[in-house]
């Protein structure tokens, strides 16, 4: 695709690009794509890649949001894609007012995915590589036949959030062993237990008996690890699919290929409040402090901004959270704001007005955006004086009323609830605990339950999909109404049973 | 991409499809799918067509938000939450509506219950004048010109007169030039079909057994609207006397009275004799009680109206009989007996709405 950007637009773009450079953001490229609202649909779709593999819930996808369209339930004013470089499409039918707000806005997106960390390890050529994923699939159905092939996409897209978000960061697997003669010796020399002592020490420091008992420990540890398959419980479930399911090798590279783009994808999941802040931060900035604003549309970015901005009673705004998350941590560092004497000064007259002029914020949020993702941004920067100020509450269901209600304003409950629900993006944890079940070849999962229930129709429905990946009967040990059980599909019917 | 969204949603279209035939004995059960009826399409609520996958139920859930008030204010209904008790279970749970034709869900009907297409009465005799637009003439609008052809006259002419110059190809038409775009009379043979609905209406039919008899109707509706290019319906109800109302009257009505079977086949008879002539119609009377009638004098008499004026006349004589808890339910017995090899009377009962799928299996089957 080349850039169809018309020129009095181009000229604002190379204003805003300079203006963003000013201020040290550092970002891919980024070609900006006219579309409108209906190829906007579309793109959005296939989630900002036109070329990606047919599946039926794209078109599902389509149908909703060109009805919600047309109801005018939703307009879609931009989109950005994490590539180098970075794909934008704009509306064709923005006021010239929006399309600086959302150019600026996506300088900032751009610059985050090309600094924070944590999208580090995603492939940046992933326009590309969708389009090769897509051939790829189209090439097997056309071999296989259409329904065989999106059959089992629906297989591999049911599990495709059974995946280890610290994958890219850990190596969970230990190091082959070493080949070298030399490093083996090294490993061997030291006995499981044994602790450094001088000679004359050492059958007092390191009693034979003692030694056997630790080394008797450790062999068995290890005996009993190679019966255990896995040997320790996976949490990337599609890996260890991909390696031990019995699949055919079409279907093996169209598993790799889903639990490819869902890595890629996980990144904008960890990061949405950091992400769409950082974003809005800019926009904002840009907007209103660098006088690409003419006076007329002041009004009309400022209503826009508030729409972007706006919280829905009830649910959490990542826009609006991120961003002032982002001025509050400018304005503490600006401020000197931190830190022990802050903390620990009880006169709220002095902490009121508390400025040690560092002017150290700008420099700060720079840092907040390079190392962090939403769960230590929550973490480390939510601070009670914050939740109070933005009036966060908790809610739950109240089943007596029926309804939801405000259940608290403790700032404690507000920042568990909030890390909580941010944990793995708010997804299950799941891991496969033992691929032999019973020595019958049967796979059990576990969901480690820290409070909520698994939704009970969709978790049968996704052991039959399992069921037909491993080809044997797939269990999943859960809580059900604080009762332990396990729910098994064995190939022909569904099963729950208590666990003692 | 425009064409693989297209395929994209063609194959979603298959997908719910698939569903909806899956349970379509659900659907028929169900009222929900006749109170979304538009004029050519009726949307179904398709729950669960989402990929299943592994997540949490939503009720123990909640979240942090924004905004005033004490703990205890209720927040605004989450999106998509039902407000009913039984639906609070899983608030948020995401029902897809879908849009379906009748033509479409006809077509659904026919695959999955494995109809017969009707085959029409009249065919032959029957003949109707459509004008198509195939022709061509030397007169006519100039809207409708034909410029190809009209340039071809125009070419063919200049080349024979000599008048056409190669390096400068300059055609100009005048008026023996000209063609036009007309019509011609195509003859189709035609089918109509009128419904001529009958119900017992005495007190003993209760609301749900006009329920059941309101979603069995709207299948057959659909079944022969897909089947013939025109339909009409007549609605008659009866106790002791019979008269014709109009669709809302029919499913609403209520009286208390006896029931006398025969006043609405007489009607029946009457409306056929005086505006549907069965040369030129399809003609379907189909009748629903609670077979409960009075006295076996009336119950002859129905017989012989069957016998000499319905059926002779009619494509297929449907009576269905819903279970309540006052009829009798002999009539049905009654007719069996009086017509146990006549092909065009088609009987069934209705125990319950989950009955209504194999009802209309036996009403629709026979193709008649």
């Amino acid at each position: 695709m080349t850039s169809n950007l018309p020129a009095d637009l181009a000229k604002i773009r190379d204003e805003i690009r300079e203006i963003a450079l000013g201020y040290g953001l550092d970002f891919f490229e980024v070609i900006y794509e006219m579309l409108d609202f209906d190829q906007m649909n579309q793109v959005a779709a296939y989630g900002g890649f036109p070329t990606r593999y047919p599946h039926w819930s794209f078109g599902m996808e389509y149908q909703r949001l060109k009805k919600s369209y047309a109801y005018g339930l939703h307009r879609i004013y931009e989109m950005v894609i994490n590539n180098d470089p970075c794909y934008a499409y704009l509306l064709v039918s923005n006021e010239p007012v929006d399309q600086k707000l959302v150019m600026a806005h996506v300088y900032g997106h751009s610059d985050f995915f090309k600094n924070n960390l944590w999208f580090a390890h995603t492939n940046r050529k992933m326009m590309d590589e969708m389009a090769n994923h897509g051939t790829r699939i189209r090439r097997y159905m056309d071999k296989y036949g259409a329904d065989d092939v999106e059959d089992f996409i629906d297989v591999c897209l049911s599990i495709e959030n059974l995946i280890d978000p610290h994958l890219p960061g850990i190596r969970r697997r230990p190091r082959p062993e070493p080949e070298d003669e030399d490093d083996k010796a090294a490993f061997t020399e030291q006995r499981p237990g044994e602790l450094p002592a001088k000679e004359y020490m050492d059958p007092f420091i390191n009693p034979s008996a003692v030694l056997t008992e630790e080394a008797k420990r450790v062999r068995e540890e290890q005996e009993s690890r190679k019966q255990r398959f896995p040997e320790e419980p996976e949490r990337d479930v599609m890996l260890f699919l991909l390696e031990h399911a019995p699949l055919d090798t079409w279907q093996q590279d169209v598993l790799a290929i889903i639990r490819e783009e869902a890595y890629y994808l996980l990144p904008q999941r960890q990061t949405k409040i950091l992400n769409e802040g950082w974003a809005a931060y800019w926009h904002s900035t840009i907007m209103t402090q660098s006088g690409i604003m003419t006076n007329a549309e002041v009004i009309d970015y400022a209503d826009h901004h508030a729409g972007t901005v706006a919280m829905q009673p009830g649910r959490l705004n990542p826009y609006k959270l991120g961003l002032e998350l982002f001025r509050d941590v400018e304005e503490r560092w600006d401020k000197g704001r931190f830190g022990r004497e802050y903390a620990q000064c009880d006169d709220m007259q002095a902490k009121a007005n508390w400025d040690q002029e560092l002017g150290l914020g700008r420099q700060k949020v720079f840092e907040v955006r390079r190392i962090y993702n939403d769960v230590g941004l929550i973490d480390t920067f939510l601070t009670e004086d914050f939740a109070r100020r933005h009036r966060l509450f908790t809610f739950g269901y109240n089943e007596r009323h029926e309804q939801y209600e405000i259940v608290s304003r403790e700032f404690e409950k507000i920042k568990k609830k909030l890390l909580f629900s941010l944990t793995n993006s708010g997804q299950p944890i799941i891991r496969v605990q033992n691929a032999n079940l019973d020595n019958r070849g049967e796979l059990l999962l576990r969901h480690q339950h820290e409070g909520i229930d698994l939704k009970t129709d969709y978790a049968r429905d996704t052991l039959k999909h399992i069921y037909k990946l491993w080809n044997r009967p797939a269990h999943i040990d859960t809580v059900i109404d604080d009762t332990p059980r396990r729910l098994t599909f064995d190939g022909r019917d569904h099963r729950v049973r208590k666990l003692s | 991409m425009a064409d693989r969204i297209e395929r994209d949603s063609r194959r979603f279209k298959k997908v719910v499809r698939g569903h909806i035939k899956k349970n379509l004995r659900k659907y028929m059960s169900q009222r929900e799918m006749i109170g979304r009826r538009g004029r050519d399409a009726v949307s179904i609520p398709v729950p669960q067509i989402e990929l299943p996958r592994f997540k949490f139920g939503r009720k123990q859930t909640g979240g942090v938000g924004q905004g005033e008030g004490e703990p205890g204010t209720p927040l605004g209904p989450a999106e998509g939450e039902q407000s009913s008790g039984e639906a609070g279970n899983q608030p948020g749970q995401h029902i897809l509506e879908v849009e379906l034709t009748f033509e479409e869900l006809a077509e659904l009907m026919a695959e999955e219950l494995e109809l017969p297409n009707i085959e029409p009465k009249g065919k032959k005799t029957i003949v109707s004048e459509k004008d198509r637009y195939t022709g061509i003439r030397r007169v006519g609008p100039e809207s409708l010109r034909h410029f190809k052809r009209t340039y071809k006259e125009a070419l063919k002419r200049q080349m024979a007169a000599g008048t056409y110059n190669p390096d400068n190809p300059r055609i100009v038409p005048i008026r023996e030039d000209k063609r036009y775009r007309s019509w011609n009379v195509k003859h189709e043979p035609e089918s109509n079909a009128v419904i001529i609905y009958m119900m017992d209406v005495s007190g003993s039919m209760g609301d749900e057994q006009k329920e059941m008899v309101r979603l069995t109707a709207f299948w057959i509706d659909t079944w022969l609207k897909h089947q013939y290019e025109s339909i009409e319906r007549r609605y008659i109800v009866h106790d002791a006397a019979a008269k014709e109302v109009d669709e809302h009257t029919f499913y609403h009505l209520r009286e208390s009275g006896g029931t006398l079977i025969s006043s609405a086949y007489t009607l029946c008879n009457k409306l056929i004799d005086e505006e549907y002539d069965p040369e030129e119609w399809n003609i379907y009377p189909l009748h629903f009680s609670d077979g409960d009638n009075w006295g076996g004098d009336d119950t002859r008499k129905c017989m012989d109206i069957l016998r000499e004026g319905l059926l002779p006349k009619s494509n297929m004589f449907a009576y269905g009989q819903v279970r309540s808890y006052y009829g009798s339910g002999e009539f049905i017995a009654d007719l069996d007996a009086a017509f146990p090899v006549e092909e065009k009377v088609v009987l069934a009962e209705i125990p319950d709405r989950d009955g209504i799928y194999d009802t209309i299996r036996a009403f629709l089957g026979k193709g008649r």
